[in-house]
């Protein structure tokens, strides 16, 4: 019997800490998305976009102006949306 | 009806409703007053957070800095919507869990120190008061103009009308008069854009107008604006000028301190859950976007008209003759704007027209007196804050615009300052009295304190807005860069490492300190003028200007606390399964009153 409470406290917090992992994961992938359309294709990259053409100037600007929003907005309801399906595979929702 | 009368009528009407609203949820408990019950709905609370962060600088000024600029101040886009993502992904489901009141209280209880709860609020204290200093200069110039009564009887009736809402409505009625404020400022914002992008480009929204076609020319928009600003002297709307590296570190530090202000990250302890904390960054940044996605089209396209009234056939024609300017009614705004002394012109070679153009750039002055227009640029005086406000009178829109533009430009400056009163009064009566001083004071004393401290800062607020230092722009900056080197790496850190009570305290105190020394330096200590050994043209260490200083003092805080925190004992337990508990949503529950 105690044998069992452990062995489920354990496996429990190594699902806790495989959640933790996979979280991280996502908030690094969201991040390097992030960084890539503002100061990557807004700012530092805007140079090598300049071919492409968007509306009386180059992509670079869009990204800067508009895109970048956009994409800001994506990644937050993706990350809503992924952290809320995972909870619910590891058992971490609230109650 | 005059147009005074319909801005008296429609900025009236707005302010009823605000009232009204706090009034009818009034708030009885000490949690209450904090934190409305936790029983904001996610897209309710998006709405009144879009309010709270949306404040005059983002309304009245930011358009206007992108249209003068162009494409160099895409920065204020990018970081003003960009901190929202770090705030969802590293911030607000953990403090949600974490299931106290205030920011302070997470890092007191996370550092086990009292040290950092007293440092935490002293930054939270500090950066919430330079900013609700500038929102008391917006809120006497917006009401100085649409009143039409001086900036100073403005500034006196807008902090009275704070003051009623934020005093005796605390976070409940704030959280409902800010969701009115906001559908205010999103129309008042919006409905002229949309009027000028359909005038201009025969699209009806703004940011697909802004990369569409000129209708008039036939030309995309903005090749139409890079040509005619060009011609003028001035420098291309679209491209690249400014110095990379400080653009990319200036546009780090808004996101930083946007993701380190009390006053949002507040917030995000009213949600009922955490899954709700995560919805509810992402509906503050649409009611965000909806604004910032239109700004940068408000701007360029108010630089292509004013620039077309100026030189009604181009720059090759002939400039505006001062007998239009006085007969015209399209050019009724230049006499309205004249009277606040933030727009000027002059006859200055009596040709009798205005000549507008760049008369630095010395080919540009050969071409305009070759051409008989003189050598001097006759616009002498064209305020950036004044484009937004003037803009609807600017495109000719009809009457009730320019009122609910004038009701849109007061909410945005007063929903703001009444969010961070908010986070003030509850820094002094929650973390200091209550965390500190008087654990025992009893729940009628502590809200009678928190509204005591709002009376406070909101006097101190009005006194400083009357006599300003001059430095409303720097304050802004200020308040980012000190939450950014502040606030945000402790939370952070707290969340994500192990980094002990030590290495908190000494990661803070340095990047506070570090950065408000770099400020003092470019901008003078304590802001007093000729006070300051550099310039932010030419600045201490290398193109980093003061204003970008936030994200140096952010790394400087990181660095600080893991070298203090790897030389000193390691987090006890308890603290230890603290930051375990704050990463899995599991049984986050309501919140405790206290500790």
């Amino acid at each position: 019997m105690a044998d069992q409470t452990t062995h489920t406290a354990q496996s429990a917090a190594k699902s806790d800490k495989d959640y933790w992992a996979a979280n991280v994961r996502i908030i690094l992938i969201s991040l390097a998305i992030w960084a890539l359309v503002s100061f990557g294709f807004g700012i530092l990259l805007r140079p090598l976009l300049s071919g492409i053409s968007v509306g009386g100037t180059d992509l670079g600007f869009w990204f800067a102006q508009q895109g970048s929003i956009l994409v800001f907005l994506a990644l937050i309801f993706f990350y809503a949306w992924k952290m809320n399906k995972l909870d619910r595979e590891y058992g971490t929702e609230e109650e | 009806m005059d147009q005074f009368t319909i801005n008296l009528l429609f900025v009236g009407a707005s302010f009823a409703l605000y009232i009204g609203i706090a009034i009818w949820a009034r708030a009885g408990s000490t949690s209450e007053f904090y934190a409305a019950g936790r029983g904001v709905h996610p897209v309710t609370n998006g709405m009144a957070t879009a309010a709270d962060w949306m404040s005059a600088a983002s309304f009245i000024s930011m358009a206007g800095l992108i249209a003068f600029t162009g494409y160099d101040n895409s920065t204020f886009l990018m970081g003003w919507t960009g901190g929202y993502v770090l705030l969802a992904l590293l911030l607000a489901p953990y403090l949600r869990k974490f299931g106290k009141y205030t920011v302070s209280e997470f890092i007191g209880d996370r550092f086990y120190s009292q040290t950092a709860r007293v440092v935490a609020v002293i930054c939270l204290i500090v950066a919430s008061t330079t900013y609700v200093i500038g929102q008391m200069t917006g809120v006497g110039v917006a009401f100085g103009r649409f009143l039409e009564v001086s900036n100073t009887a403005g500034l006196l009736i807008g902090a009275c009308v704070v003051f009623a809402y934020a005093v005796f409505g605390g976070m409940k009625g704030v959280t409902y008069t800010q969701v009115a404020q906001y559908c205010v400022l999103i129309m008042a914002y919006t409905i002229p854009a949309v009027f000028i992008s359909l005038q201009l480009t025969g699209n009806p929204i703004p940011g697909l107008g802004l990369f569409g076609e000129h209708a008039a020319s036939g030309e995309a928009l903005l090749s139409k604006l890079d040509q005619i600003v060009t011609e003028l002297g001035f420098k291309a709307y679209t491209l690249h000028h400014g110095d990379t590296f400080n653009m990319v570190l200036f546009t780090l530090s808004l996101m930083i301190g946007t993701a380190g202000l009390p006053h949002v990250i507040m917030r995000f302890f009213t949600v009922p859950r955490v899954a709700d904390a995560r919805w509810s960054a992402g509906w503050t940044l649409v009611f965000i976007a909806l604004l910032y996605l239109t700004a940068p089209a408000v701007g360029a396209m108010a630089r292509l008209n004013i620039t077309e009234q100026f030189w009604p056939n181009g720059a090759t024609g002939e400039p505006v003759s001062t007998e239009t300017i006085a007969e015209d009614p399209a050019y009724d705004w230049m006499a309205t704007w004249q009277k606040t002394g933030l727009l000027g012109w002059e006859d200055k070679n009596g040709d009798g027209r205005i000549a507008y153009f760049n008369d630095n750039d010395a080919d540009t002055v050969a071409m305009m007196e070759a051409a008989g227009w003189g050598s001097e640029n006759e616009l002498t005086n064209f305020n950036r804050d004044i484009l937004v406000l003037a803009n609807p009178e600017i495109a000719n829109l009809p009457g009730w615009v320019i009122g609910l533009v004038a009701a849109g430009g007061l909410a945005a400056a007063l929903s703001t300052a009444a969010g961070l009163l908010l986070a003030i009064s509850s820094a002094v009566s929650h973390d200091l009295i209550k965390g500190s001083i008087n654990p025992a004071i009893s729940e009628k004393n502590e809200l009678l304190s928190a509204r005591i401290a709002m009376a406070a800062a909101i006097v101190v607020a009005t006194y400083l807005g009357l006599n300003p230092p001059g430095f409303a722009a720097q304050t802004v900056a200020l308040a980012f860069g000190l939450a950014a080197a502040s606030i945000f790496p402790a939370l952070m850190m707290g969340i994500f490492t192990k980094v002990n009570n030590k290495g908190a305290v000494a990661g803070m105190l340095a990047g506070l300190i570090v950065t408000l020394l770099y400020i003092f330096l470019h901008k003078g200590w304590f802001f007093i003028p000729d006070t300051n050994s550099f310039t932010d043209a030419d600045p201490l260490l290398g193109t980093i200007k003061s204003t970008s200083f936030g994200a140096v003092g952010a790394l400087i805080n990181f660095a600080v606390a893991f070298t203090v925190s790897k030389m000193t004992a390691p987090i006890p337990q308890e603290i230890e399964e603290l930051v375990e508990s704050v990463r899995i949503p599991r049984g986050a529950g309501a919140a405790a009153a206290d500790h």
